[in-house]
């Protein structure tokens, strides 16, 4: 029953290889789950653009948006055909105060990224 | 091994390290519960087994595999599933859900989503109608009932045939097996099952919840035939058909599932819904109400139970409290995960869920009050159709022109979708710029309006 491609009458939205999810300097609105394929997350300074790291199936992306009221603060680009869920903000703020243990996942995720950014920080000052 | 705890010094009811948890059912509110229950039991630290008791392999299909549903997994669940690290692969979802159209006998629109992309799923419960010939797609319930055993459940395919209370503790029998003690009993059996009975016994004052009948019914059309007639919009009637609340046609991957609700549905009620003029324009022109692919007429909660909890004891999904006449599933979602941070982080007595699990499931039954006023007025809607025809042109000049605020629009996806709580629909209607805009058009509507297409 596996398929071979991404299915385009199933769940999400389809971008295709290079395209942009969200931009840096965004208003962020929503955050993503990545339901299948593969994106770069990129940040520019200046005219220069790094790639962060590669995101993979079922990682949250944006999530820093429904927290904050800040920009996007990385490019979202596909990488080759990728689908993605989003999940809107608002209504999903509301359910987290209906049920805050909807938000540990997020809160996991938040917590890997600020250990490997501390391990990163580390390697470069070592 | 004893789930009160000797270390606290209280004879407190809670789950231990090596307490056992039957759970009865294994359909979404019961694998749910499973799967929440071991992973909060995880972050809590403790060790806990599970068995799940259910007779049916949804793998299989239909009968012997159907969980007798719509099958239709709302936007707010599918953004709440995703949240939980579950997501419904492409080999579950049939069809991507991305707009609704709203057939009445005045005219039809297409309502769209109100984001650029398909976050309703449409569903088999079980691996499909009865004539099915290509399995391309899997169970929805099979899906749910592997993650609750990927997380540790264990399922036992058997039917339950007593259940009573050994030394303050639910011991279970299941036919020609030797009766089992557990540490808690979690009851996700429906509405449907004959194992509801069981419980009758049970001397804690549960009372299962009201139901009445609703009408399935599988078509075989073929995924092009599908893609071209149906398409990714789910097809809803507000008919002026006597007895019929509320129709749906579902698009699968090869088959469309037609869904009536109302009172005493019936042949009669039936052959109306899908000879109408509407469903004939909405169908392909050369198929007819027969022959079909199976059908079935399920019992659904319309009000929920009393006491779905007692010690050691706890109802989830329709058995407990769940929504009316939508969004079941999302229903089985909270009140499971409810149950299962109860269970885990505050303990297993009445007194616990009570405190803790019953203001979520009071919540649903106060949210399913305003439902019923909500549905009343659609109820009028259907019977006035100078009142229909208002709806349309409103829910018309939203659609056609970008801008413009999408009141009825957003009433009318919430209510179909079963997206959002009846009190913010509720409340949504009560806006001066909706009223006035409802206002006008029924005003309007005094002269016919030309019959329109999507």
């Amino acid at each position: 029953m596996k398929k071979k491609s991404i299915e385009k009458g199933a769940l999400g939205k389809v971008y295709q290889d290079g395209e942009i999810i969200t931009r840096q300097g965004d208003v962020g609105e929503v955050m993503y789950v990545i339901q299948q394929g593969k994106v770069d997350v990129l940040m520019g300074t200046n005219d220069h653009e790094t790639l962060l790291r590669v995101a993979e199936e079922g990682e949250f992306l944006g999530e820093m948006a429904i927290f904050d009221h800040d920009v996007r603060s990385a490019t979202l680009r596909a990488q080759g055909e990728v689908k993605v869920l989003t999940i809107d903000k608002k209504n999903f703020l509301k359910r987290i105060h209906e049920d805050p243990s909807l938000a540990f996942r997020i809160v996991q995720t938040m917590s890997k990224r600020v250990r490997e950014l501390g391990d990163e920080v580390a390697r470069l000052k070592g | 091994m004893a789930a009160s705890n000797p270390q606290s010094g209280q004879d407190k009811l809670e789950l231990v390290d090596g307490s056992k948890v039957a759970v009865i059912g294994g359909g979404p509110a019961g694998s749910f519960a499973s799967y929440f229950l071991l992973e909060m039991a995880e972050r809590a630290d403790l060790d806990i087994e599970i068995e799940i008791y259910e007779p049916r392999d949804f793998s299989c299909v239909a009968p012997g595999g159907c969980n007798m549903c719509g099958g239709i997994i709302s936007e707010t669940l599918v953004q709440n599933l995703a949240a939980e690290g579950i997501n419904l692969p492409d080999t579950v979802v049939q069809r991507g859900i991305e707009s609704y159209v709203l057939h009445m006998d005045v005219g039809t629109v297409r309502i769209e989503t109100p984001v650029d992309e398909k976050r309703i799923a449409a569903v088999y419960r079980g691996a499909g109608p009865r004539d099915i010939q290509v399995r391309k797609w899997g169970s929805f319930d099979h899906h749910l009932e592997e993650l609750a055993v990927a997380r540790g459940a264990k399922v036992t395919r058997g039917r339950v045939t007593q259940i009573s209370m050994d030394d303050g503790r639910p011991s279970i029998s299941v036919k020609g097996g030797e009766p089992k003690t557990y540490d808690l009993l979690v009851a996700a059996v429906g509405v449907n099952s004959p194992a509801l009975k069981l419980f009758k016994d049970l001397d804690f004052g549960y009372e299962p919840p009201q139901t009445t009948k609703t009408f399935i019914r599988e078509y075989f059309l073929g995924e092009e035939v599908i893609a071209k007639e149906l398409g990714d919009s789910m097809h809803v009637f507000l008919l002026n058909i006597p007895r019929l609340e509320f129709a749906a046609i579902i698009p699968k991957g090869d088959y469309a599932s037609v869904c009536l609700l109302g009172e005493a549905i019936d042949k009669e009620l039936v052959d109306a819904f899908l000879n109408s003029d509407e469903v004939k324009e909405c169908m392909p022109d050369d198929w007819e109400p027969e022959p079909r692919s199976c059908q079935c007429s399920p019992k659904i909660a319309v009000k929920g139970a009393i006491q779905p909890y007692g010690d050691r004891i706890v109802f989830v999904g329709d058995c407990g409290v769940t929504r009316l006449f939508k969004d079941g599933i999302g229903a089985a979602y909270r009140t499971a995960k409810a149950c299962a941070t109860t269970a885990v982080f505050e303990g297993i007595s009445e007194e616990d869920f009570r405190s803790h699990y019953w203001p979520v499931l009071r919540s649903i039954s106060r949210d399913n009050a305003i439902g019923k006023v909500t549905f009343s007025a659609t109820k009028v809607i259907q019977m006035l159709p100078f009142a229909r025809r208002a709806m349309l042109r409103m829910t018309q000049k939203e659609q056609s022109i970008p801008e413009r605020h999408k009141d009825i629009s957003q009433v009318l996806w919430d209510m179909f979708t079963g997206s959002a709580p009846y009190k913010d629909i509720f409340t949504r209607t009560l806006h001066p710029r909706f009223l006035g805009r409802l206002c006008w058009e029924l005003l309007a509507s005094a002269a016919p309006v030309r019959r329109s297409h999507p």
